[in-house]
């Protein structure tokens, strides 16, 4: 069975169709990779997954559930999606520590104590142990979005979608977060939208290339690397790599 | 000397009408801001046209409507009760208004993720967006407070026996205006500082470590 089943998707904002009929699927702990160029609703989809914005057509299933149903209590579905923000989110108020562990207290009601004791599993996990105590304002990018990937890990959540969070990043902060990405990898699913060709490469079960509101072609990285179907996708794959690099 | 005492009675009336109206007004501005900003189109409409007739109406009309005009429909209050009811909700429309530019300050982003944790709206906005929009209220906050310290001395004229009261009532009996009044004049002054200076530790308390630097250090580090 699968974890995820995004059927036939549709979005638009106004007169603009962003989304126009997106269909894919996920199993448990699958590591599937979104590409394409900017303005071709990538965003729009992981944001119509966790219903940041409900989609105008279609169905989403999670664990068997739809949840576009208008009836869902959303909030609870969240707490099974994390989201992880290219411009981080991170509550800027709070220590590392405490962005993990609201979550946890506020929202499933652990105890402060336990709550903060998990809090710092997280954040060991993703390598951050040393600034549980600091705030947003005091750690680098990557330690930023590392706090994120600990905040939405803490959760517990059954996938995690990624807004290409390394495109904030200065390029030797990048690094630190791919890896911490890699280390997930088998272990939660995750759906990343992002730029970077190696994660892609070596890490995603699948890379979905979108273009126009639509999949146009998907399958496992070498295939689409070494022989993709449809020369759009080739195109592309090929001045990406000039870009950013062949891994 | 011998009028201290009744100086005394009047600073502690005035000290009253301050903190309470204060923190009233506190109370009722983050609901109008809360309402303003969240509310759906009738609340967001309610708060703003309170907001706008108190902002837009002279705080002594306001007294007169309370003190005189609500005995026509059967409400006394004493003079007391009226300047605290009155205070209070004028300093709510103002409060209101600092918080509302706080909230819409602090960047979306802030919220959304606290939805996708998994926190309702209320939630969000008691846990995420006002921890950090009161703090970035302090200073306008501080301003409201010496603002209705002062504000506070209109009420003498229904009757509240306050600082300025019990001033102009002295300096009636004994022909020393110069004297009295310089006297209250100073312990206005005192207490400015005083507040100003107890909000200004109170906020750097508070400040989120690494956000911003104050004007002071700005100023030093140039």
């Amino acid at each position: 069975m699968y974890m995820l089943e995004v059927k036939d998707v549709h979005k638009s904002y106004g007169n603009l169709e962003v989304l126009k009929g997106i269909s894919f699927s996920m199993k448990k702990e699958d590591t599937k990779v979104i590409i394409g160029t900017s303005g071709t609703g990538k965003s729009t989809l992981l944001r119509c997954i966790n219903q940041l914005d409900s989609p105008d057509k279609g169905e989403i299933w999670l664990d068997g559930e739809e949840i576009t149903k208008p009836d869902i209590d959303i909030n609870r579905i969240r707490q099974k999606i994390g989201f992880v923000f290219q411009e981080f989110n991170l509550f800027n108020h709070l220590t590392a520590l405490r962005n993990v562990s609201i979550g946890l207290e506020k929202v499933k009601g652990i105890p402060k104590e336990e709550a903060q004791k998990r809090a710092i599993k997280e954040l060991k996990r993703v390598g951050l142990k040393n600034q549980a105590k600091q705030y947003p304002a005091q750690l680098s990018g990557g330690q930023k979005q590392r706090v994120g990937i600990a905040r939405a890990l803490a959760m517990d959540p059954t996938i995690i979608l990624f807004d290409e969070p390394t495109s904030a990043l200065d390029p030797e902060l990048i690094g630190d977060v791919l890896d911490v990405m890699k280390s997930l990898a088998g272990e939660v699913a995750m759906l990343v939208v992002t730029h970077e060709m190696g994660f892609a490469r070596n890490v995603a079960d699948e890379i979905i290339f979108m273009e126009g509101g639509i999949i146009v072609e998907s399958g496992p990285p070498k295939k689409m690397f070494q022989n993709p179907k449809k020369a759009r996708t080739k195109e592309f794959l090929g001045r990406i790599s000039t870009l950013y690099g062949k891994d | 000397m011998e009028s201290l005492p009744s100086l005394i009675d009047g600073l502690y009336v005035t000290l009253i009408l301050t903190f309470i109206s204060l923190i009233a007004g506190l109370f009722l501005g983050i609901a109008l801001a809360l309402g303003r900003v969240y509310g759906n189109k009738i609340i967001s409409a309610i708060c703003i046209g309170y907001i706008e007739i108190i902002r837009g109406t002279p705080l002594l009309v306001q007294l007169f409507i309370i003190y005189f005009g609500l005995p026509y429909v059967g409400v006394i209050l004493s003079p007391i009760d009226a300047a605290l009811i009155g205070l209070s909700l004028n300093s709510g429309a103002y409060q209101a208004e600092y918080i509302r530019g706080s909230i819409q300050s602090i960047p979306s982003g802030q919220m959304i993720a606290a939805r996708t944790i998994g926190m309702n709206k209320l939630q969000s906005i008691r846990n995420i967006v006002l921890p950090q929009a009161l703090r970035i209220s302090i200073p306008a906050w501080s301003n409201e407070l010496i603002y209705l310290l002062k504000y506070t001395s209109i009420v003498y004229i229904i009757q509240v026996r306050e600082l300025t009261y019990e001033g102009k009532f002295i300096a009636g009996q004994t022909f020393r205006f110069i004297e009295i009044f310089a006297i209250i004049a100073i312990i206005y002054l005192v207490f400015t500082i005083l507040f100003t200076t107890i909000i200004e530790i109170f906020e750097k308390k508070l400040k989120i470590p690494g956000v911003g630097a104050t004007s002071t250090t700005r100023l030093r580090n140039a």
